[in-house]
């Protein structure tokens, strides 16, 4: 199967007069269609990387393949347009937009890339809220619902410019545990009706249990990479 | 574009209050800069009508002020081109003296040519009884003359001049000029009438105009001579005649300058420090809009149409209020005889200016929000939840 994310020693160091490395050397490839998972403790560098993958963070060292795009020698413009086109965000915190509806939130990556949204557009963003089983609240306001509806609201949000990969940083972990359950049988239904690749970090073992691959970060660097 | 847009409107409306505080900023801003400046055009234009309007703003005299001028009808027809100039009217002037039985006065006896007299002097407006001289030997007096001499309308009296001339004249109208100088010597018959008295044969001693652009009679007058082109003649201005008055109105003029433009630059900090809040309100927001892959010039739009929204909306507001003030000034605030003590002066092409100038300095203050948006990392927000 192809790679559909190559990174090439990886290397991450934060502040300029007192040096923090939290990566090192991490070389990983990631198939097309997969269902991966990351894991690691607090302050491992587990999310750091997931925010290089997904290029709104850049590596101090090393080189991020996206789709055989080389990330490092582009522009912020064309970074903005790649994560658009090619990346859907699942954050812990989901960060809908509080001034627009479930369905306008949604709909908010195809506006950014078109402008406008068309009818096609419209049904197919509705097809997502019904996917992730949405369809009555699909006109609340973000604060209109719940921690689990808006969660769903955001993956629903991530497939909508039908992305190549899906980043999912602790998608569950202000969850309670059905709805937890609930958000990766989605995932998982996703992963293989559309054969999106997905990424997940996480910290709980149990949950990365239920992906094809567990790739394990321990001080910076992969400790660990199973494939089922 | 269109996104950009519809995201600012939707920022907007979602903060109904501070949406408003800030509308009422601009829009009180602008009311005070459209009232205060409608108010000192109003007092300047009432100002300059009631001290230059009913008196000529360029003269043509003999250079000899004690001398006539014959050739004041060739005068008149080249100027009759002169499209700065309103109305003109030559007169014959001399001082004499009147007299009613055992009363008598010293006045300024004047001869115009009535018809075009009247678009300078308004003596229509200025008659309390009786009408214009129709015909020769008739005059009308200033109003204290009048008490002076103890004659009514239809009287007849003596005026005799200093080289010792005698007429016989009828009082057919009486004036009240507002100016008691003019009110306690002005004695007004037709051309005729004063050439016949003064013995001045087809002489005048002088040629009134006004202007069209009071404040720029300067240059008006300066063309006047070139274009009459006699070394005879003396053509002066109302502004080197009143170098007080003129000083006292562009005071004014500089003053309300200075205030508008002070309320001006505390309405733009008021908007770009409200409008550099809303970034910092509105950071979570655009940094998950830039991790889902909106480019930064989209999402600086964002605040340069917020400005140009608040801009609008806050000019129009601001204009209906601004109205809104000067007419209920004029309304309330009136002098002894009813009149407004300022009187309205709508100035459109001021009030579009004040919009023009609030919408804009909307838009400059929208681009400091606009800038700080365009170094905001996604990766920030993210990273602090």
């Amino acid at each position: 199967m192809d790679n559909v994310l190559e990174l090439k020693s990886i290397e991450k160091t934060y502040g300029s007069k007192i040096k923090t490395q939290v990566l090192f050397d991490v070389n990983l490839a990631i198939e097309s269609g997969s269902f991966n998972s990351i894991i690691g403790q607090s302050g491992s560098g587990k999310s750091t990387l997931l925010n290089i993958i997904g290029t709104l963070d850049q590596p101090t060292q090393g080189k991020v393949i996206i789709s055989g795009m080389q990330t490092s020698t582009m522009n912020r413009a064309q970074l903005a347009e790649l994560r658009n086109e090619t990346i859907g965000f699942i954050f812990q915190f989901h960060y809908l937009l509080p001034e627009f509806t479930a369905l306008e939130n949604v709909l908010m990556p195809y506006r950014i890339k078109h402008g406008k949204a068309d009818k096609k557009a419209i049904d197919r963003a509705k097809e997502y809220m019904e996917l992730v089983g949405l369809t009555k609240v699909m006109n609340n306001k973000a604060t209109d619902m719940s921690g689990g509806q808006q969660q769903r609201t955001a993956i629903a949000r991530a497939l909508m410019n039908q992305p190549k990969i899906i980043l999912a940083d602790e998608p569950t972990g202000n969850l309670d545990s059905d709805s937890t359950e609930m958000i990766y049988q989605l995932l998982r239904e996703i992963n293989q009706r559309l054969k999106t690749t997905f990424i997940i970090v996480t910290h709980d073992r149990k949950i990365a249990e239920k992906t094809d691959r567990i790739i394990e970060i321990k001080d910076g660097k992969i400790a660990m990479d199973i494939r089922k | 574009m269109r996104l950009s847009f519809k995201i600012a409107l939707r920022f907007l409306r979602n903060n109904l209050g501070q949406t408003f505080l800030i509308l009422t900023g601009i829009a009180v801003g602008v009311s005070v800069q459209i009232f205060i400046g409608l108010l000192i055009q109003g007092l300047q234009q009432s100002l300059v009508n009631k001290t230059i309007g009913s008196s000529p703003q360029i003269t043509i005299t003999a250079l000899n002020k004690q001398t006539t001028f014959t050739a004041w009808e060739k005068d008149m027809a080249l100027l009759d081109g002169n499209a700065s100039l309103t109305f003109i009217s030559a007169s014959a002037d001399g001082a004499a003296f009147a007299y009613n039985n055992t009363e008598s006065q010293s006045v300024v006896f004047r001869g115009m040519q009535l018809a075009s007299a009247d678009g300078i002097y308004h003596f229509t407006d200025r008659l309390t009884e009786g009408n214009l001289p129709a015909s020769k030997s008739e005059v009308m007096i200033g109003k204290n003359l009048k008490e002076a001499l103890g004659v009514k309308v239809g009287d007849t009296i003596t005026v005799k001049t200093p080289s010792q001339n005698f007429m016989d004249v009828k009082i057919v109208g009486i004036l009240d000029l507002k100016v008691a100088a003019l009110n306690d010597s002005w004695m007004i018959s037709d051309l005729n009438t004063s050439q016949t008295l003064f013995g001045y044969g087809n002489s005048v001693s002088m040629i009134s105009m006004q202007v069209k652009k009071v404040f720029t009679s300067d240059t008006t007058a300066v063309a006047v001579a070139t274009q009459l082109n006699d070394p005879t003649l003396k053509v002066a201005d109302w502004k080197s005649a009143n170098a007080e008055l003129l000083s006292g109105l562009s005071g004014q003029s500089i003053s309300s300058t200075m205030i508008q433009v002070f309320v001006m630059v505390s309405v733009v900090l008021a908007i770009a420090s409200v409008l550099a809040i809303t970034v910092m309100q509105k950071s979570r927001q655009l940094g998950i809009l830039k991790a889902m892959g909106i480019k930064d010039s989209i999402a600086s739009l964002i605040f340069i149409f917020q400005g140009l929204i608040l801009g609008l909306l806050g000019a129009i507001a601001g204009v209906g209020l601004g109205l809104g003030l000067c007419i209920m000034f004029v309304t309330f605030a009136k002098g002894a005889d009813g009149s407004p003590v300022v009187p309205l002066y709508i100035n459109m092409s001021f009030i579009l200016l004040s919009a023009g100038i609030a919408v804009i300095s909307s838009l400059i203050a929208s681009f400091i929000p606009a800038k700080a948006s365009l170094s905001l990392n996604p990766i920030e927000v993210i990273r602090n939840g």
